[in-house]
């Protein structure tokens, strides 16, 4: 201010001065008053005792302030009123004291007492106001009072006074930045409230005062990643801007499997065949270590948290999402923003001028994503010309083989404007479009001749200088547009233009030996009064024709560089120097005279025409230094992917779920934490694609106490056997597929070796829960070994295996299978190895195999990239959970216990069966010979594939076997009987409805396209056909997104549809036996309302599905 | 981010009329800066908004003929900026009924108050119209001459409530005797025809603005008998986002008084049907300083209903000098300084088509103008919108009322160009 008073004074002065509208107000009124006596007056109006006087005193004084007129003598009179009870007066006083504290800042702590008091007053705005104030006074010396407020106001129980706070943070930063430390703790516990109507405020402080402390995002992130959409506008830009950067420091690059795919191929096509094997190598190596990439579900997150905010109406807001899309979205997903960035072009022309900033630099880099609406980008004659040009620039960008001719004939339209700055734009627009792109070059060209004879001038200026840029492509083809150019020298008179015509006649000086001689006599002659650059253009020819045409032209180059010796210009005097030495023979000439042909005449590189809106992608979009494309103060740098993703679960926080959401988490859970110790047969042993030894040993451990044979062990052949065992009957297949991917999917977690227990195990340990408290050691083996002794030896035998790790595989089984039913009496074991081979039909693997169909789901999900990487970790833990039913007691079947649930995978043979795994086990003394289903009675159409007979079961021992039933599609029990060699049971299965069916997998689109045709069908018939809608409300533990995915996939054999709306969830299956849809929509509303929707053609499954639901998610 | 430092307002002819600093007081000089941007772009439209200086970097709108400079000092989104500053007009533009210089001088404590509550250290606050309106209350002429009377001010008595409830942009408590919804469906055609009639570019642009005055906490839903007509959308922050991606529905507790409920934009795929066409015949005759003029103006497709309030506005090339023309229908002005010719047309009637014909004089001795001007045509259709979206029904839950409802439709030329 120091210095503006005078200017300011004058400025007002005589802006007032032709103002009497100002009458109402006095104290401008008063301008030619002398200043003190004016202000006399108002003193006299505030030490009044009326409100009123007082309150017309302040608004002048406001006033005065507001036209930057000096009012600080008045700070005494003024700051008397603080403590004035009308609020009116008060807000005035205030307004005051914040301007004009920092200038008298002994009188300004008179007012202080007056907001300390405010500071703990009851009202929560007053409180609020108080602070701000308070916050707002920069007098140094109040320092730890602030500080002091802030802390308290940081605890208050208002959300309005805690944002208050968070304002006052950057304010008493940017007084005294010692106090950062202590700013920080604030900043760390309200980055902890939970409100919206702090978030935004505290990042802000966050970003001002310590945006380098990402650390103390990690246990906000999910927080604000969900509270986004309900944040003031202003608070989402702020947090969106933040968590771009956390996002860079955090995951790994979506993209950056391409980019090694492309370098590779690169590698490949370039690489001699030694260095190919050399690459070999190190790619295996360096393919070991990126595994496959897998999307961080925190990552994912954010993205689909922050992708409905493109539909905001504030610019700033869609810009942001546009960005954080740009710079974090893979590939695939990062067309969304150009439908709403186009969208803001409508939008005032400074919005556009930004947007269209934005847009020129991503459609460099990604051309796809705004072509469907590059006639948006078209440009009308009202556009303001900085809008024109960058659009321009955009359309440029966008030209490729397939729209160019549109874009020229647009372009065509262009030049005719009478706007000539966008016209000479447009000519070096087409230029662009000619380097660029082969084919029209010489359309190009002829335009841009064709131009030459126009009678703007700068138009034709602007011609030769592209022409000339393009001719250096090709100039042997154009000696005639360089004759017609030569003759432009005459009435041209553009400096650059003239400049370019004499380069590029001196550069094909051979094409028209005629003419340019007699072009440099008439610039030689004209030499005094060219500009500068031209001048020097004139030195160039002379001296190239002198080597190539010295007969002619010798005494014309001495001529010029005469004229040149002498000129004003020193650049001009030492060219003509230098290239009299260089070129003229004398005795004293030195070596290089004799190249100086070569160094004139070489070859020179054509130029590149290339945007200038590349590679300024590094800067931030939508950043001020992109816009300035340069770094403004205080830019926050955009990090470089990391290329280890950091642990990712620092951002766990006490939520249950979240801990299990990751599939990298489990990973490293399954490191940390001791290997369970038994398990049930239902979770058993599963994924086992890691098939290291040492978690082979684990599992055989594992299914030993689970008694469910040699389900585990089975899988593992096939990992190590290559799937080859021929006992494995054809349904297997399927499975050696699922695990391929599986497998790949493994490889991205982490390093093999670095991972020493399967998935399976991890899996299996989220499924038990609890259980694996039992185990002690950390590691597997250890804990394994420890918690069932009996198995000792056979961990270790398979242990020492998976240590030496060159045992064929065959031993390591049989060792496995030494392992496996401790229960299995001896006799037995011999047969082990063959016990694959012969026993038809393969017990079946339940538990595991459907976990592998649901890995299989997050597998395709992971594949599609859609929303979903949430769901392996969601869906697994529902199998733990699936369910068994009791289809013959021990006791109705003297001994005998049946089994049986539904192992959701597809029967091998009939695709229109449900598989039943039935599990039997012989409790009795002696042996049960000859176990088989007969005499079926079934409903018309019901059909039933029996197992295969089983000769024997030895006492304690348990099989496990499938069969298919074709229900029909209905509810309606299969009645059957179970033979022995002695007795028959009656029996029956009745299916719950929801194993009906089997998962299918669509992406959203076609699941809203099913969802509308279903529900068109129904229209045609009676609503409400085809689609069941129910109210529920959700129980409080099953409030989370992992609660409600694993009730509903265990009610029913459904797959997971991705969905992008937060709060809804998507399940698709098929029934079946007529492969009719069934789609089911959840969705969760506020609080424990949700609202359920099931769409199937058959009226009575949607209907029984619809309960089954409800009923699962009640629970 | 430090956001926005200071703010000056500055009128066409340069004169800062109004300061608000939120920080240090930074020199009014620092606009010298802008003044030398200014006067380099030659016309307000091309005014860079984003001037770097040596300490600060200037951020500015033009809005109603008054320049709102922002300073900066630091990173911050430009969109940002420019964003709010455009709020900060449109406030005014809603509290004084106009955003001029006159209504900002004569409100000027109104105006200084608004801005405080509006950000604080540069940082926004309190942008919603509802919740300001509650701290602020805005002039009236009733309450203007008790003020002065009285020498009360319009600063409300009571503190907010609005910054606390769950609804941020709707107050509490109010209360009509009569409670009335009204929804104006306003779409625009923007377009860009060729010489030759054809249509080079065609998208229909539209807004529903909404008039609601319904006591107490109304939950709405409006739904259209043809949502999937709308391509892109953006919303009032009061609409529920994933009603909409759900159910094609927008339901939402509304904003009390006068807002943009949304802008669309109609899916490309569909064409646009343009309401009216233009025939033209415009030249320049060589080595003579004369041209002709003649343009007619017609219907086509309209569905039935009048095209009213057609003006056309044409930008002329620099070497005309005046204009002879004959309008069979409305009148015309040529302005010689600007070179716009302007003409206002009214209603079509197909029975006699407008016609606007006559001689163009042009600066002797100067080459003839290479380019013809292009036509800006304004029109407006009544009780149309022109994608055929409609309105099916509008519900009201959470009040026991029954509340007036209205729709009303209309067309308009956007930015609808005709190049010849």
């Amino acid at each position: 201010m120091a210095a503006s008073p005078a200017y300011g004074e004058e400025k007002g002065g005589s802006s007032s001065l032709g103002e009497p509208e100002y009458g109402h107000d006095p104290a401008s009124g008063g301008i030619f008053a002398s200043d003190y006596k004016r202000h006399d007056d108002l003193k006299e109006m505030l030490d009044s005792n009326k409100d009123s006087l007082k309150l017309e005193a302040m608004k002048r004084i406001v006033a005065m302030i507001a036209r930057g007129k000096n009012a600080s003598d008045l700070f005494p009179a003024v700051v008397k009123n603080v403590a004035c009870k009308n609020i009116e007066v008060k807000k005035l006083v205030y307004v005051y004291l914040v301007r004009y504290a920092e200038e008298q800042q002994d009188l300004a702590l008179l007012s202080i007492s007056t907001f300390q008091r405010g500071l703990k007053d009851p009202n929560q705005l007053i409180r609020a106001s108080a602070l701000r104030v308070l916050s707002s006074i920069r007098v140094p010396i109040i320092v730890p009072i602030m500080m002091l407020a802030i802390k308290e106001a940081a605890s208050d129980m208002s959300p309005y006074v805690r944002k208050t706070a968070a304002h006052a943070i950057p304010k008493l930063y940017s007084l005294d930045s010692d106090q950062k430390d202590q700013l920080i703790e604030v900043i760390e516990k309200l980055l902890a409230d939970k409100t919206t109507l702090v978030a935004g405020s505290v990042v802000m402080a966050f970003e001002e005062v310590c945006p380098e402390r990402i650390d103390l995002i990690h246990k906000n992130y999910r927080k604000l990643c969900n509270l986004l959409i309900d944040v003031e506008e202003w608070g989402q830009v702020v947090i969106i801007n933040m968590l771009t950067r956390y996002a860079r420091t955090q995951f790994l690059s979506p993209n950056q499997n391409e980019s090694l795919l492309e370098e590779s191929a690169e590698k490949a096509f370039y690489g001699s065949e030694e260095e190919d094997t050399k690459d070999a190598k190190a790619e295996a190596a360096s393919l070991a270590k990126r595994k496959p990439y897998v999307m961080d579900p925190d990552h994912r997150l954010l993205l689909r948290n922050t992708k409905p905010l493109l539909q905001s109406r504030n610019a700033a807001v869609v810009m942001a999402v546009a960005q954080l899309y740009f710079h974090l979205a893979p590939k695939a997903e990062v067309g969304v923003i150009a439908k709403a960035l186009v969208r803001l072009l409508r939008s005032h022309s400074e919005v556009q001028y930004v947007v269209l900033q934005n847009v020129a630099t991503m459609s460099i880099k990604r051309r796809g994503m705004f072509e469907p609406y590059l006639k948006s980008f078209y440009i009308r004659s009202t556009d303001p010309t900085q809008i024109k040009i960058l659009k321009l620039e955009v359309l440029t960008n966008l030209a490729n083989e397939t729209n160019i001719s549109t874009i020229l004939r647009e372009f065509q339209t262009y030049i005719r404007s009478m706007d000539k700055d966008f016209v000479a734009a447009t000519i070096q627009a087409i230029g662009r479009c000619a380097t660029n792109i082969g084919k029209v070059r010489d359309t190009c060209l002829n335009g841009l001749v064709q131009l030459l004879s126009n009678r703007d001038e700068l138009v034709v200026a602007e011609s030769v200088v592209v022409i000339k840029k393009l001719l250096q492509m090709q100039p042997a083809q154009h000696s005639e547009i360089i004759k017609h150019m030569a003759k432009l020298t005459d009435n041209i008179q553009v400096p650059m233009a003239r400049a370019s015509i004499l380069w590029l006649i001196g550069e094909y000086c051979e094409h028209v030996p005629k003419i340019a001689p007699d072009v440099l006599r008439k610039m030689a002659k004209s030499f005094t009064n060219e500009e500068d650059i031209v001048k020097l253009q004139v030195i160039n020819l002379a001296a190239k024709l002198y080597l190539t045409n010295s007969k002619q032209s010798k005494l014309l180059t001495q001529y010029v560089l005469n004229l040149a010796k002498y000129d004003q210009n020193y650049d001009i005097r030492d060219r003509a120097r230098f290239i009299r030495q260089l070129i003229v023979p004398t005795e004293k000439s030195g070596a290089l005279n004799k190249y100086a042909k070569k160094l004139f005449l070489a070859q020179k590189p054509a130029p590149i025409l290339e945007s200038s809106f590349k590679d300024r992608d590094h800067f931030q979009l939508g950043s001020l230094s992109h816009l300035l494309n340069a770094k403004a103060v205080g830019y926050q740098e955009l990090p470089d992917w990391p290329d280890e993703a950091p642990d990712p679960s620092v951002r766990n926080v006490e939520v249950p779920e979240w801990t299990k959401c990751t599939s990298r988490e489990k990973r490293k859970d399954k490191v940390e934490k001791p290997f369970y110790s038994d398990s049930e047969g239902e979770s058993g042993p599963t994924e086992s694609a890691d098939s290291e030894p040492e978690s082979d040993s684990e599992e055989s451990g594992s299914s030993s106490s689970s008694g469910t044979s040699s389900s585990s062990s089975e899988e593992e052949d096939e990992e190590e056997e290559e799937g080859g065992s021929e006992e494995q009957s054809e349904d297997k297949e399927g499975e050696e597929e699922e695990e391929e991917k599986r497998k790949k999917k493994k490889e991205k977690g982490g390093p093999r070796k670095a991972s020493p227990r399967s998935v399976g195990s991890e899996e299996e340990e989220e499924a038990e829960g609890k259980k694996v408290k039992k185990a002690a050691g950390p590691q597997g083996k250890k804990g394994h070994a420890e918690s069932s002794s009996e198995e000792a030896s056979a961990s270790e035998s398979s242990s020492s295996g998976s240590d030496s790790g060159t045992e064929a595989p065959t031993v390591v089984e049989a060792k496995r299978r030494k392992v496996i039913p401790s229960s299995k009496a001896g006799p037995k074991e011999i047969s082990l190895l063959d016990l694959d081979d012969f026993t038809p039909p393969p017990p079946q693997p339940v538990p595991s195999s459907s976990i592998i169909s649901t890995s299989l789901v997050t597998d395709l999900e992971g594949l599609t990239l859609t929303d979903t990487s949430l769901a392996p970790a969601l869906l697994s833990p529902a199998f733990g959970a699936v369910r068994t039913y009791e289809l013959l007691h021990r006791m109705a079947g003297e001994g005998l216990s049946v089994e049986y649930c539904f192992s959701r995978r597809p029967f091998p043979g009939d695709p229109h069966m449900v598989a039943v795994q039935i599990q039997i086990s012989n409790n009795t003394d002696a042996e049960v010979k000859s176990l088989r289903v007969s005499e079926p009675k079934l409903l018309a159409g019901m059909r039933i594939q029996e197992f295969p007979e089983i000769e024997s079961l030895a006492p304690g021992d348990t099989a496990s076997v499938v069969m298919g039933i074709d229900f029909c599609d209905s509810t309606q029990a299969a009645n059957f009987q179970l033979c022995t060699h002695t007795r028959h049971f009656y029996v029956s299965i009745q299916p719950p409805v929801g194993e009906l069916m089997a998962p299918v997998f669509m992406s959203e689109n076609e699941f809203r396209k099913e969802q509308e045709h279903l529900a068109r069908r129904g229209e045609g018939k009676l609503t409400g056909m085809s689609e069941i809608t129910e109210k529920l409300t959700l129980p409080e533990k099953c409030r989370s997104d992992h609660a409600i995915v694993q009730q509903v996939t265990s009610a029913a054999n459904v797959g997971r549809v991705p969905c992008g709306a937060d709060n809804e969830y998507r399940f698709a299956a098929k029934t079946v036996t007529s492969g009719s849809l069934v789609l089911i929509t959840l969705e969760w509303r506020e609080g424990a309302a949700a609202q359920l929707t099931v769409n199937s053609e058959k009226m009575v499954i949607g209907t029984m599905l619809v309960k089954d639901i409800i009923q699962a998610l009640a629970q | 981010m430090k956001m926005i430092h200071s703010l000056f307002l500055i009128n066409c002819s340069g004169d800062i009329f109004l300061e608000k600093h939120w920080k240090s007081v930074v020199s009014q000089s620092v606009c010298d800066y802008f003044f030398e941007a200014q006067e380099k772009a030659i016309d307000v439209e091309n005014v860079p908004p984003v001037i770097s200086t040596p300490h600060h970097y200037l951020i500015s709108i033009y809005r109603d003929k008054i320049f709102f400079v922002s300073v900066i000092q630091t990173e911050v989104p430009p969109l940002f900026v420019i964003e709010f500053l455009h709020r900060v007009a449109d406030t005014f533009q809603d509290y004084f009924g106009e955003c001029s210089e006159t209504a900002i001088k004569d409100n000027v404590v109104i105006v200084y108050e608004l801005l405080e509550e509006m950000l604080d250290n540069g940082f926004p606050l309190a942008t919603e119209s509802n919740i300001l309106k509650e701290l602020i209350k805005p002039p009236t002429i009733l309450r203007s001459v008790v003020n002065s009377i009285t020498g009360s001010s319009n600063v409300g008595d009571t503190l907010p409530t609005g910054q606390l409830s769950n609804i941020p942009w709707r107050r509490a408590g109010v209360k009509y005797t009569n409670n009335e919804a009204y929804f104006d469906v306003i779409e625009e055609i923007d377009a860009i025809i060729d010489k030759s009639g054809s249509t080079v570019f065609a998208e229909i642009q539209g807004v529903i603005d909404s008039c609601i005055k319904l006591s107490g906490m109304p939950d709405l839903s409006l739904s259209f008998m043809n949502p999937r007509l709308l391509d892109d959308v953006s919303f009032h922050p009061c609409i529920r986002f994933k009603r909409w991606e759900s159910e094609r529905v927008l339901s939402f507790i509304p904003p009390d008084g006068n807002f943009r409920l949304i802008s669309y934009r109609v899916s490309s795929q569909n064409l646009v049907a343009i309401p009216v066409y233009v025939k033209h015949l415009i030249s320049f005759k060589e080595n003579s300083s004369s041209g002709r003029f003649d343009v007619t103006i017609g219907p086509k497709q309209n569905m039935g209903k009048t095209v009213e309030g057609v003006v056309m506005t044409v930008h002329m090339p620099k070497a005309v000098l005046n204009m002879n023309l004959t309008a069979t229908q409305g009148s015309y002005t040529f302005d010689p300084v600007t070179k716009v010719l302007a003409w206002d047309v009214g209603k079509i009637t197909p029975q006699k088509l407008p016609n606007l014909k006559g001689i163009v004089n042009l600066q002797s001795g100067a080459p003839k103008p290479e380019e013809n001007p292009s036509l800006n045509i304004q029109f407006k259709i009544q009780q149309l919108a022109i994608s055929g979206l409609k309105v099916n029904r509008l519900d009201m839950y959470g009040e026991k009322y029954k509340p007036f409802k209205g729709v009303k439709y209309i067309t308009k030329a956007g930015k609808f160009q005709v190049r010849t």
